[in-house]
């Protein structure tokens, strides 16, 4: 098997590439243009934090801006460094990080399943998408958020109220990708996995599942900063442990800069989940050809 | 699966076959109007006829992925009904899996048949070597060329050994030299096997090289026009029969049949374009 691909792999280097190599060393030049392209690109982002958030420091010492209300970033960076150090009001950082962080995966994953489940279930069956879309196109236009309030009453201050808020705003997005991707699978796939001899599902788990797995894993990115949104609001409404909580009890004290280590540090939460799912996206899609442009442009 | 050993029975028969379809605009579409058609077992049989005028679609009804609206199908003197077993079928464009290596798309037939893993993947592994591909198991198909995704598409048909091989126009999308490797191989493959085919394509050239027998539609609703038998010998070579004094003589014998219907179509195309 493996000597068998390496076989197969050797053909693939260019013999003209390994040509020019030999000859005129392109080589060097062309590698060092591409890393200090990204040099110059990484010192312009650098730079662009630093005027921003200087510009708000400068601004607070000059009195142009109230820290009162807005803050300050010397002050939120005292303000996570004494959460590090000494732990927060109601505990340490790190417990209220992990409940969070708990509410938040469970309530994506709990969204995710019953969202491609239930999207690859209507998009294969007529009568069900018929029977259902009107209700789905209803429950997805009134603001979900309002719900959270519902579940904190039915379900009290502990981690069930804020996982059924996550998994409410996680849903739809998924949902909603799941069915279209569905609807959009080739018909000459589905036609050849039948006469190949695929059952319903078969066709289904091998072509169907595979081939809305693109639309799905768009979804994903979008759907665990709802299942983060989804947490910390409902811990906002009421809770006894978590990162809303936090920011909340800063609120109460009037700590803008509380108020914003909190951000920041869901922010991190989130950028590290993104990342997370983009290793996940290109593991699953192995077998798709490479993206034109490359892959520099991450927004 | 029981052959059926009486030599009277055609592999595929098409009895006063009418299809029409409902156009998005909500009127309805006549692709094909009392077509009366016959392939004998192992014969190799291409349809030729102009644009739109339901070659496909007798390809869809063989198969079973479509039903007749009025008349019978029959493959193996039976009646279609749902997807027709023993059955093989290679779409214009790519239909092999993008999301599965080139070994698993060859060993996908047998796999959905209940076959176990290891069985699929030898008799796959067999396969790949008859069209040209061992040591490619692991590629992807968007690592391949149009040709070698086509004899993929071909390895994954014939794993499933059928008695009916239905082709539509599966090599148009290819350039010409790729094309004629390609029909050679079809017909070394196809000597192997002898399952019966259509062959759906709009090159005559390509139709009377591969065919014992070329059927004109035509132009839409389709209906059998002509019908020639092609008595040139085989093995063939597909490059380098077209230049025989025979085949001459048939291509410009099919083509004055075939070009009234192409010049119909092609009339009836632009007078529609037009506002």
């Amino acid at each position: 098997m493996t000597r068998a691909r390496e076989a197969a792999d050797t053909p693939r280097i260019d013999p003209a590439a390994m040509e020019n190599l030999e000859l005129d060393e392109p080589r060097p030049p062309r590698i060092s243009r591409r890393v200090r392209r990204r040099l110059v690109l990484y010192v312009c982002r650098i730079a662009l934090v630093v005027i921003v958030l200087g510009g708000w420091e400068i601004g607070v010492n000059t009195k142009h801006i109230d820290p009162f209300f807005w803050g300050q970033p010397s002050g939120v960076w005292r303000q996570l460094k004494t959460w590090i150090t000494d732990g927060t009001a109601q505990g340490s950082l790190a417990e209220q990080i992990l409940v969070t962080l708990q509410e938040a995966v469970y309530g994506f994953v709990i969204g995710v399943v019953l969202g491609v489940v239930l999207g690859i279930a209507l998009g294969r069956n007529r009568f069900l998408s018929d029977l259902l879309s009107p209700f789905i196109k209803v429950a997805n236009s009134i603001p979900r958020i309002v719900l959270g309030s519902l579940f904190s009453i039915a379900f009290g201050f502990g981690i069930t109220s804020k996982v059924v808020l996550a998994v409410v705003l996680v849903f739809f997005g998924v949902f909603f990708n799941a069915f279209q991707g569905t609807r959009e699978v080739d018909r000459n796939l589905l036609s050849n996995a039948r006469i190949l001899g695929a059952s319903r599902w078969q066709t289904t788990r091998q072509v169907v599942l595979p081939s809305a797995f693109t639309w799905i894993l768009a979804s994903l990115h979008v759907s665990f900063g709802f299942a983060l949104i989804g947490a910390v609001v409902g811990e906002l409404l009421g809770a006894d442990k978590g990162m809303g909580l936090l920011i909340r009890n800063a609120q109460n004290n009037f700590s803008p800069n509380g108020v914003l280590a909190g951000m920041v540090i869901i922010g991190v939460i989130a950028l590290i989940a993104e990342g997370l799912i983009t290793a996940l996206e290109n593991r699953l899609l192995r077998w798709r050809p490479p993206q034109t442009g490359g892959g520099d442009v991450n927004i | 699966m029981p052959m059926s050993t009486n030599p009277a029975t055609n592999a595929i028969e098409l009895r006063g076959v009418t299809k029409r379809f409902a156009t998005p605009s909500g009127e309805v579409f006549t692709a094909l109007r009392d077509l009366d058609m016959e392939v004998a077992p192992g014969e190799f049989c291409a349809v030729v006829g102009p644009t739109g005028c339901g070659k496909s679609t007798t390809l869809t009804l063989v198969s079973g992925l479509e039903r007749a609206s009025r008349g019978t199908v029959k493959v193996d003197g039976r009646p279609v009904s749902g997807i027709t077993p023993g059955v093989g079928f290679m779409f214009q464009t790519d239909a092999v899996f993008p999301w599965k290596s080139v070994l698993d798309n060859v060993a996908a037939g047998p796999r959905f048949r209940g076959a176990g893993r290891r069985k699929a993947n030898e008799a796959a592994r067999d396969w790949l070597r008859r069209v040209g591909l061992a040591g490619f198991e692991d590629r992807y198909p968007h690592q391949l060329s149009g040709g070698m995704r086509k004899r993929v598409a071909l390895a994954q048909s014939l794993i499933n050994e059928p008695r009916v091989l239905l082709m539509d126009e599966p090599f148009s999308a290819l350039d010409v030299q790729t094309r004629s490797i390609m029909s050679d191989e079809l017909l070394a493959l196809w000597e192997q096997t002898r399952p019966a085919v259509i062959f759906v394509t709009h090159d005559l050239e390509e139709a009377i090289a591969l065919a014992d027998k070329v059927i004109v539609l035509t132009a839409g609703p389709g209906r059998i026009k002509a019908t020639f038998q092609i008595n040139l010998p085989r093995p063939r070579k597909a490059q380098e029969i077209r230049f025989t004094d025979e085949f001459v003589a048939l291509y410009s014998e099919i083509w004055e049949a075939l070009r009234s219907e192409v010049e119909t179509a092609y009339a009836r195309s632009t007078t529609e374009v037009a506002p």
